[in-house]
């Protein structure tokens, strides 16, 4: 039980108001696990039959279609959308400026003169970008440090687990915001990286809690008496009960680095050849875009971002509906 | 208790000393030499004379004309004295760091803290309050969910537009009016609330949406645990369910309000930046932009600082609520 409630918190309230993680942190705890690892150790019929069974009520779950269904909108956005547009983003002078939503310009121009609308498209792509790339970084630093953490133990998890906790202390933003300023480099690889390496902490105590619980099942004793090495165990018994919640955990890292990249951007670390949302909406300030009521300009870049975030929150809960039977409404 | 009390104490010293070591560390191993910058910017003649003296004087400054195991124990004894010695900005020149911080902290705190608390406060009674009854759900969760998916900064710029432009009614930008002059008086006092207003109600609205889905699913959960249907089996009114359930479902939310803070912290910096809010987050943002690194490192210094102090107390209303840490017995991991 103690186990339980320490990571019942922290996978939620983790990054950018992502406390959809209480649910992904009690419900997966307690029953994904058991339901998992517990069901999935039958014959070996069982696996094939339960992975088309996920797919069927994954299908039939509004939340998970509805989120995916936009997500997905945006990445075909993000992709294909440059195409509509023959003007670069930062082009400038290919419309007045500052002009309202037209039929030459469909989101209207900023005060250079530049298309609204690519650079929609393009920073639409940039999120995805920063988002999936700092979301792989964490997720891996995360499972490594709580697979090794859990399955270990002893002072080897005491040590990983007290710096675990000081990366959890320190105030992630402030800490990306020194770096930034140090480093100066302004590409979208190296702001995913940056994001990346400082948003795992709450991923490795979920995934340590988990192997905890799941290092003295039958199955595992089994792989040991056999002499599989500790890497293997971890990644051929471990991983795949877990697979699950890391699905979820990716989600949520997910939507915490878009909005990280977007309050970083909008604050001067923007890229500087290429446009992200945020640097959008950090132009728009700087220009006054605000003041003179240029809606165009700052309203679109935020609901794309809360509109993607959101679909991934959502797609989150649903997955957990889906995973975790007892969380089923049918 | 002791050792409840004693491992979160030596987290918070390793924190400290983490923090105050990354401090050291990257002026002096970052590529981008920030003395070189500062030289440029500072120079105002091309006379190479003038400039190496200009370098020297930046680098006993920053101390470094002596070995580096001494630098780092200089640096710690600057801190160590009262007020801590940080430095001199070099974009409000000749302001010390402390002096700016200090100057800029009570604005900062004065948004954040009761946006923190009362989001905490509303957003647990809306939460608890939508779990299991379906028509208060079905409009309060999807809110939620759009309210804490929504950027910080987007909601204080949607604000500043909409309360500050389009009607017309708040005040855009700065703490108080210019015409003023801080005083205990009601005027100026009101003048304050009316800058202050946006920023902390878009603070605010963001973290709700969070605190009102964690509280929803906490409070479900324990609803549906075995003590609420032994005590529904005994015939317990719902009420009295309900009420144990919200305060089960408390504990985790506390260790949420740990973990919020960095977050909430974030949001503030892009928050104060759209007002134009004199807080710390404007400070910081004027020393990215001025490349006024002594007071970018003062204010990292100072939010990594408060940050610990909030955990403590945190950490010790825990220990009032939950007697499972008082008796020994493992109620929070550290």
């Amino acid at each position: 039980m103690t186990e339980i409630k320490d990571t019942s918190a922290s996978p939620g309230p983790d990054q950018t108001g992502a406390p959809a993680g209480p649910t992904a942190g009690i419900a997966t705890d307690a029953a994904a696990v058991e339901s998992a690892a517990g069901v999935g150790a039958g014959s070996d019929v069982v696996p094939a039959r339960r992975r088309f069974e996920t797919l069927y009520f994954a299908l039939r779950n509004a939340k998970v279609v509805g989120g995916l269904s936009v997500l997905l909108l945006f990445v075909l956005f993000g992709a294909i959308g440059p195409l509509f547009t023959d003007f670069g983003p930062r082009q400038r002078q290919v419309g007045p400026r500052n002009g309202a939503p037209n039929a030459e310009n469909w989101l209207g121009t900023t005060s250079l003169g530049q298309d609204v609308f690519t650079q929609m498209a393009y920073g639409v792509r940039a999120s995805f970008y920063v988002g999936i790339g700092a979301a792989l970084v964490a997720g891996l630093i995360g499972m490594l440090i709580g697979f090794v953490a859990g399955y270990r133990g002893g002072l080897i998890d005491e040590l990983l687990m007290a710096f675990t906790n000081i990366v959890l202390v320190l105030p992630v933003f402030v800490v990306l915001i020194v770096l930034n300023a140090y480093l100066g480099q302004r590409s979208l690889w190296i702001q995913a990286l940056v994001i990346g390496v400082f948003s795992w902490p709450w991923v490795a105590r979920a995934v340590r809690a988990q192997t905890f619980s799941l290092r003295n099942r039958d199955f595992v004793d089994l792989a040991r008496l056999s002499g599989v090495g500790t890497l293997n165990i971890i990644r051929r018994e471990i991983a795949p009960n877990m697979a699950s919640y890391l699905v979820m955990v990716f989600v949520l890292l997910f939507a915490g680095a878009v909005l990280l990249a977007v309050l970083l951007d909008f604050i001067g670390f923007g890229p500087r050849d290429s446009v992200s949302l945020g640097w959008m909406l950090d132009q728009a300030r700087q220009n006054s875009a605000i003041i003179y009521g240029f809606w165009w300009w700052f309203i679109p870049p935020g609901a794309a971002i809360t509109a993607i975030t959101g679909a991934a929150y959502i797609t989150n809960v649903g997955l957990d509906e889906v995973f975790n039977p007892k969380l089923r409404e049918m | 208790m002791g050792r409840y009390f004693g491992r979160k104490a030596l987290i918070y010293a390793l924190t400290l000393i983490a923090a105050v070591t990354l401090n050291w560390l990257l002026p002096r191993f970052m590529p981008g030499d920030p003395i070189s910058q500062m030289v440029a910017r500072g120079a105002s003649t091309r006379d190479p004379a003038a400039i190496e003296r200009l370098r020297a004087y930046y680098e006993s400054l920053f101390g470094l004309d002596v070995p580096l195991w001494q630098q780092y124990l200089n640096y710690w004894g600057r801190l160590a004295q009262w007020p801590p010695d940080l430095g001199i900005s070099t974009w409000s020149f000749p302001s010390s760091v402390t002096g700016l911080v200090l100057g800029a902290a009570p604005y900062t705190l004065g948004l954040l803290l009761p946006a923190v608390l009362l989001s905490w406060y509303v957003g647990n009674k809306l939460g608890a309050m939508a779990a299991r009854r379906k028509a208060l759900d079905n409009s309060v969760l999807p809110l939620s969910y759009i309210l804490t998916a929504t950027p910080y900064v987007w909601l204080a710029i949607l604000m500043f537009w909409a309360g500050g432009v389009v009607l017309g009614i708040f005040p855009v930008g700065r703490g108080y009016s210019g015409n003023l002059i801080p005083a205990f008086t009601w005027r100026f006092i009101s003048d304050l609330l009316w800058h202050w207003f946006l920023p902390f109600l878009s603070l605010f609205l963001v973290a709700l949406g969070g605190w009102a889905i964690g509280m929803r699913n906490l409070v479900i959960y324990e609803l549906e645990s075995d003590y609420s249907n032994y005590l529904s089996a005994l015939g317990a009114p719902p009420r009295l369910i309900r009420k144990y359930a919200f305060r089960n479902a408390m504990l985790p939310q506390i260790t949420g309000l740990a973990l919020q803070l960095g977050v909430i912290i974030a949001g503030n910096v892009a928050t104060e930046l759209v007002f134009n809010y004199p807080g710390l987050g404007l400070l910081i943002v004027n020393a990215i932009n001025s490349r006024d690194f002594f007071l970018l490192q003062g204010i990292f210094l100072f939010v990594v600082m408060g940050v610990l102090l909030l955990n403590f107390i945190i950490d010790i209303v825990y220990v009032w609520l939950d007697p499972r840490t008082r008796t020994g017995m493992q109620g929070a991991a550290a």
